[in-house]
């Protein structure tokens, strides 16, 4: 288990070199570290002996070496519109976006297995036909359109839910949660159900297809000849299988969900990551945009990094194969 | 007293969508307590669905659409749920032919053991883990407490199927049925396997049903034979009568196929053609197309099966020429020119 994640985090910091590089490229190419230090109101004189003083005109690769060396002193460079190091404005928006992922990816959890595992199991269930019909209609709706519609419904028309801004948040040393709060948490319902609609309709078929190939098997057919109780058979002997490849995909997803929450958030005016995100291209905030690439690649590799841990941790075969 | 087992008149049919396919056909064979029977036959022959009926786990859209299965009196195929599933694992054990795929990857070798006890016992987790150290002793595993926490992969093939014979006898069963139970193994260790299978058997006065297509096996392990071919009993009777005296066309082309009887060098024995599909059986002997001993009977009329000598043999040559059978030289090649009507029958298709 320890060579098992000694290797993975050996991966996870080879993929963080590539984001920094690309990173790194953006803004080399097209960012302005010149306008983010002193602003656009300076004579080209003045510019020219500042570029030199702030090292723009060494080497690319020495350029890069010394981003890299900043990055990890935790210095992602200056952000032009909040006059703030960049990290720093990303920290104070990342709690909105973890909080969404967060949830949304506990709804995922939560709804999807159990359904999955339903319409494996009884598949002419008029309710698994309706789900599967459903799903597929679900995956090409569109998330702006989820969202619209939910707004439209839960917030304009029956005014149960608020549509817009994270509502009352509480502060835990400098985290900014919404978690904890009544108000908060009615807030969170229509973004995150918005964003874990992208993803349902995926998770559940994915667990379906899993569940039902599992069933399959020689060794389920071994469990129902050894007489054990279809309760066990299906929730331990077919579950634990099923879930193999579902924690793999579900690692992936999450990383792809924070692209999500770019939409998401900026139609419920969400204060995070994602919102901030559009804002920085607008007002060409090159270094904030390449420490939000890098935050979310951090982001990335850590959820991950503890997914393949987990799913170590529930195949055997990976464990021993650690072991040795 | 009841027999062990009495499998009477089975028929299984499976509900394709284009009709209904009749896999198992009026098949019917006793077995009496730690009696040992061998059933052999082609690939496709329907062994291994006879043996999956006897414990009513047919795969789906299989059925039992005709005949019982009466287990110690008790016709298994009209018991419920709860009772059938209390007689599988406990009272008839299976075990499978190939070892790799048979144990749940997942789940340690100990815990596989210990939820068949659980299943069908009341007592506690400790007391069934005892019986499961037992039981690995008995297929002797070396040092059993420890390979009750591991998992199948840290096991070999050979190593494995012990396992799974070792979770077969956990409850103690009065029947096995083992189909194939070493053909995924090396050839070096099948016998090593069969060898403990038969002892553990006769030691427990175990009933075994050996499902194989290895007559060598058979008749070292077994009392009783049943030879099938395409769904249906074509001879059964003791194993050594029929192993040594086959009165069935298509038996006596089994043991010659055997490689042990022919002299080395020559060449290897098949009876030609190949088995038909179930979708497309002949009428009359589902094996005439293949038998060099085919007379006009045989092509219209399904042989049934008749006492001959100590044995019973459906064979329309043997039963009139009284086991002298003189080939007639009319081995004609069937072609599969029939397709399935709805209502399972196989009809004649005319053109292409
Ligand atoms: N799930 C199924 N669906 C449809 N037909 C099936 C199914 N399972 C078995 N059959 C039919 O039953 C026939 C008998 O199959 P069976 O598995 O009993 O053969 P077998 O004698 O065990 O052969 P083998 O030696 O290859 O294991 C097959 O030829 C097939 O046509
Ligand atoms: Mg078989």
């Amino acid at each position: 288990m320890f060579a098992f994640i000694v290797r993975r985090i050996g991966q996870a910091v080879l993929v963080m070199l590539v984001i920094s590089l690309v990173g790194f490229s953006i803004k080399n190419r097209i960012g302005d570290p010149v306008r983010d230090v002193v602003g656009e109101r300076v004579t080209p004189a003045e510019r020219a002996a500042l570029r030199q003083k702030l090292g723009l005109n060494d080497p690319f690769l020495v350029q890069y070496v010394r981003f890299v060396e900043n990055a990890l002193k935790g210095d992602l460079g200056l952000s032009f519109f909040y006059k703030k190091p960049a990290l720093k404005v990303i920290i104070s928006k990342a709690p909105a976006t973890l909080e969404l992922v967060f949830v949304t990816a506990l709804i995922l959890i939560v709804v999807s297995l159990p359904i999955g595992v339903f319409t494996a199991i009884r598949p002419r269930n008029w309710f698994s036909r309706f789900t599967m019909a459903f799903s597929t209609l679900g995956v090409s709706i569109p998330v702006f359109l989820t969202a619209i519609l939910l707004i439209y419904v839960f917030a304009v028309t029956l005014n149960w839910l608020p549509s817009y801004g994270r509502g009352l948040t509480v502060d835990i040393g400098g985290w900014q949660s919404g978690l904890l709060t009544l108000d908060g948490l009615k807030h969170l319902i229509l973004p995150s159900i918005s964003l874990a609609s992208i993803m349902l309709p995926l998770f559940i078929r994915l667990i379906r297809a899993e569940m039902m190939e599992i069933l399959e098997t020689e060794y389920i057919k071994f469990a129902w000849a050894k007489g054990l109780r279809r309760s066990r058979i299906w929730f331990l002997h077919a579950f634990k299988n099923t879930l193999l490849p579902v924690i793999t995909v579900f690692g992936v997803q999450i990383g792809i969900m924070f692209a999500f929450t770019i939409l998401t958030e900026t139609v419920f005016q969400w204060q995070g990551m994602g919102f901030m995100f559009l804002e920085a291209v607008e007002r060409s905030d090159t270094s904030l945009l390449v420490a939000y690439l890098v935050v979310v690649g951090v982001i990335f590799v850590v959820v991950n990094t503890l997914v393949d841990i987990i799913y170590g941790l529930v195949n055997p075969t990976v464990r021993v194969a650690g072991r040795k | 007293m009841h027999h062990l087992l009495e499998v009477q008149d089975l028929e299984v049919k499976f509900a394709l969508r284009f009709g209904e396919l009749t896999a198992i056909n009026g098949v019917g064979f006793t077995l009496e307590r730690g009696e040992r029977m061998g059933l052999v036959g082609e690939s496709g022959a329907g062994k291994s669905v006879t043996g999956f009926a006897i414990i009513n786990l047919i795969s789906k859209p299989g059925y039992i659409s005709r005949g019982r299965v009466l287990f110690e009196g008790r016709a298994l195929n009209q018991l419920s749920h709860e009772a059938m599933r209390d007689i599988r694992g406990n009272r008839i054990s299976m075990i499978f032919q190939d070892p790799m795929m048979t144990l749940n990857p997942v789940l340690t070798v100990g815990t596989q053991m210990v939820e068949t006890l659980l299943a069908h016992r009341r007592i506690s987790r400790q007391a069934a883990a005892k019986i499961a150290l037992d039981k690995l002793r008995m297929v002797q595993i070396p040092s059993p407490e420890k390979r009750l926490t591991q998992y199948p992969h840290e096991f070999s093939g050979g190593m494995r199927q012990r396992i799974v014979i070792a979770i077969a006898l956990v409850t103690d069963p009065a029947l096995i049925i083992a189909d194939e139970p070493t053909t995924a193994l090396d050839v070096t260790i099948q016998a090593e396997i069969m060898e403990l299978l038969l002892e553990l058997c006769q030691a427990q006065k175990t009933g075994l049903v050996l499902i194989t297509h290895d007559l060598a096996v058979v008749s070292q392990v077994t009392e009783k034979l049943a030879v099938m071919y395409a769904g249906s009993i074509v001879e059964k009777g003791a194993t050594d009568v029929i192993v040594n005296d086959p009165a069935h066309p298509y038996t006596q082309g089994l043991i010659r196929a055997l490689p042990g009887i022919i002299t080395p060098g020559s060449r290897l024995h098949q009876i030609p053609g190949v088995m038909p599909s179930l979708t497309s059986i002949p009428p009359g002997c589902p094996f005439h197309p293949r038998c060099p001993f085919c007379a006009a009977v045989c092509r219209t009329t399904p042989p049934h099966l008749a006492p001959v000598d100590s044995r019973q043999v459906a064979c329309h040559m043997v039963a009139t020429q009284n086991g002298r059978l003189e080939p007639t030289g009319i081995v004609e090649t069937w072609q599969p020119d029939t397709r399935m009507t709805a209502t399972g029958k196989a009809v004649e298709t005319h053109g292409r």
